[in-house]
């Protein structure tokens, strides 16, 4: 049986260890919990001279002092005894500071390598660093590597293989430590290595600085983080359509082929039905429909994190969180939920405090997941065509759904403010916050790899879960029950709650058959509508507009859905998240009570409120 | 004087970091020492947060936290 080895990679946070440990394992990676501990870590594989290396990525930590559950895990896992090698990447720009946890590991293990990574960034500060002295001082192989382009990793790789076999064997120096006062002894150590390894250091980014001061400022923190926002919901909205209108017209053909091949089969009529009308084209609408935004959503925003903008954001927002009394990193929890509610809330497991990581836990399903996006645009584009027409739409569509967005988030800052001020009552905890230099992104990295991932997991659970829901959903539609469809009794009896709030007892309906997954809701409510009882075929936004308007549907109906859409229930994949994150079925119930209840009591008044004026001025 | 005190490019030396146990441990492995050079950036929209250079990294502490901090001051350098 071939041998596996196993490297530990460590290293402060921003210094590009996410970067090395993709460059190493290419696409061999999964992310896996690690027994009994409540951080995830990356795990990736890659093969070198018919060996191979299983990388565990730890968390990036500025000490292993295990105050965080980061801490621990890194900790834990490098004095496991597991790792062969432990690998810390270093930011050589900042190298003082990196040194100090690199002196902590040696601490615990011989088998040390150095990455001193980012040597790029050091060039361009005009830096100088001595790299046998510091392997000198050490004791420990250091490989100068600039991971971004892959220099270096050669080397590294090497290192590695010859630490593992024992050809190269690392003797860290001992050091004097004061046992009382660690830390600072450990600085004094890594503050003396640094004067004599760097010349010309300078203290940080001059152009990090100065965007910095743009980006936080006063008057236009604000502005800029709303532009940004709006032109990535631009560019979403209008990218979306070719790729849209083109996967419809391949379904479309596709459902011709099948239905020739049924009938050509002799199958029967239901069982045609329940395939090609249940199934295959609930599976047509989710790719078609709902993937495109999705997909060019996603990486936008992944780019945005990738140069370094979301510790700003958590910068400019923690006035208003500590108002609202939550932790400063629930903005960041609160943008990952942006992307997906389920990965915000295992995202909240960065807030030490319980408290406060209940609260971030609770309120992150306020804001609308990139499955729920596809639906405010749709929603969005149809109410700004039919306003400003088609041409204009596209500009329109993202305004509208960027006020959605920044209710969202207030609605967030509003319950967390209620809640902190009832059930979650207590003392604010402390709040540090990194703002690490920004850097440019790796545009064509970060593309690929987050719409690959977007694409195959949108396509996963539209398999999964979009086929079988609209089976189910062509079974209502099929079934009479006197002379009426299941479907259209369970809308019947859902219709006076959904009248009330200005939508109708088929859209409360398709909410809830779409607890699996929301990217559905929107086809469910069509096959109601329908009176065929199949989900329509995909031809794009103006036939879902005409079928809206043919039942009914005002600009009222279009708001009160996006309210909906952005204030309901979590959906099925987040519920179970949240349950096992909280392991409580009491806050479980109270993270479907809390949005359920805002969202119906918003459309509520607010339909009452236009039906007043209406009376009024009629 | 308190690092809360130091307005946007000045600098000081911390003296004394006197706080509770857990925050106490993470400013002091995140090297904020007595004797650290420290000097303060910019402020949020209203004041707080407040964004400081320390051992080569930018770290945005909570005014509530930054007024722990001790600091003897320098003056403005840049």
């Amino acid at each position: 049986m071939l041998q596996r080895y196993l490297i530990a990679l460590a290293g402060n946070p921003n210094t590009g260890k996410s970067t090395v440990f993709n460059k190493l394992t290419g696409l061999k990676q999964h992310t896996g919990n690690w027994p009994g501990k409540t951080v995830v870590l990356a795990q990736g594989s890659y093969t070198y001279q018919g060996h191979t290396y299983e990388i565990y990525d730890l968390p990036g930590t500025y000490s292993l002092s295990a105050s965080s559950p980061e801490e621990e895990v890194a900790r834990d896992f490098i004095c496991s005894g597991q790792p062969q090698v432990t690998v810390v990447v270093v930011d050589a720009t900042c190298l003082e500071r990196n040194l100090h946890l690199v002196l902590q590991i040696t601490q615990l293990t011989t088998s040390v390598i150095v990455c001193l990574n980012l040597m790029d960034e050091a060039k361009r500060q005009n830096m100088v660093l001595d790299v046998h002295q510091l392997e000198e001082e050490l004791g420990v192989p250091v490989i100068p590597t600039t991971a971004t382009t892959s220099e270096g990793l050669q080397a590294l790789q090497d290192a590695i293989a010859r630490v593992t076999h024992g050809a190269l064997r690392p003797q860290p120096r001992s050091l004097q430590l004061d046992q009382e006062h660690l830390a600072s002894s450990f600085y004094t150590h890594a503050e003396r290595i640094a004067d004599q390894v760097v010349a010309n250091s300078q203290q940080g980014c001059d152009f990090s600085a100065r965007l910095d001061k743009v980006v936080t400022s006063r008057h236009l923190s604000i502005p800029l983080m709303l532009g940004l926002l709006a032109s990535i919901l631009w560019i979403t909205i209008v990218g979306a359509n070719y790729p849209s209108d083109l996967l419809a017209h391949l379904f479309f053909q596709l459902e011709d082929l099948l239905t020739t091949l049924f009938i050509k089969l002799g199958s029967p009529a239901w069982l045609h039905g329940a395939l090609i009308f249940g199934m295959f084209r609930g599976l047509a609408w989710v790719v078609s429909v709902m993937l495109p935004p999705m997909a060019i959503f996603f990486p936008l925003f992944t780019l945005l994190e990738d140069f370094g903008y979301l510790p700003r954001l958590a910068f400019n927002l923690d006035g208003l969180c500590q108002k609202a009394g939550a932790h400063g990193k629930q903005s960041l929890t609160m943008a990952m939920g942006f992307g997906c509610n389920a990965a915000g809330i295992i995202a909240a497991r960065i807030i030490d405090s319980p408290r406060e990581r209940l609260l971030a836990i609770l309120t992150n399903n306020f804001v609308p997941c990139n499955g729920r996006f596809p639906m405010l645009i749709v929603m969005g584009t149809i109410m700004a065509s039919s306003v400003v027409g088609a041409q204009m739409g596209g500009c329109v569509a993202a305004l509208v759904v960027l006020v959605a967005l920044v209710f969202s988030v207030l609605a967030t800052l509003m319950i967390s403010k209620l809640l902190t001020s009832t059930v979650l009552r207590g003392e604010l905890s402390y709040f540090i916050l990194e703002l690490p230099p920004y850097r440019r992104p790796q545009i064509g990295t970060v593309l690929v790899r987050s719409f690959l991932d977007r694409a195959l997991s949108v396509l996963w659970r539209a398999v999964i879960v979009a086929a079988p829901c609209g089976l189910l959903t062509w079974i209502l539609a099929n079934i009479t029950f006197h002379d009426i469809t299941l479907l259209g009794h369970l809308s019947n009896w859902l219709q006076p709650l959904g009248q009330a709030m200005g939508l109708d007892g088929v859209v409360l309906l398709g909410f809830i058959l779409g607890l699996p997954a929301n990217e559905i809701v929107i086809p469910i409510i069509f096959m109601g509508y329908l009176s065929q009882g199949s989900l329509m075929e995909v031809q794009g936004l103006a036939a879902i507009q005409d079928v809206l308007v043919a039942n009914g549907w005002t600009w009222l109906t279009a708001l009160n859905f996006m309210i909906f859409t952005i204030f309901h229930w979590p959906c099925g994949t987040t519920l179970l998240t949240i349950k096992k994150e909280t392991g409580s079925l009491k806050w479980t119930l109270l993270s479907i009570l809390l949005p359920t209840a805002f969202g119906i009591t918003i459309c509520v008044v607010l339909t009452k409120i236009v039906d007043i004026l209406y009376v009024g001025c009629s | 004087m308190t690092l809360a005190d130091l307005l946007p490019g000045e600098s000081g030396i911390i003296q004394e970091v006197d706080t509770e146990p857990l925050l106490q441990q993470r400013l002091l492995d995140l090297g904020l020492l007595p004797g650290t050079h420290i000097q303060a950036r910019f402020r949020g929209r209203r004041g707080d947060p407040v964004a400081y250079m320390v051992r080569g990294t930018v770290l945005a502490l909570r005014l509530s936290t930054a007024k722990d901090v001790i600091v003897h001051p320098l003056g403005r350098s840049l």
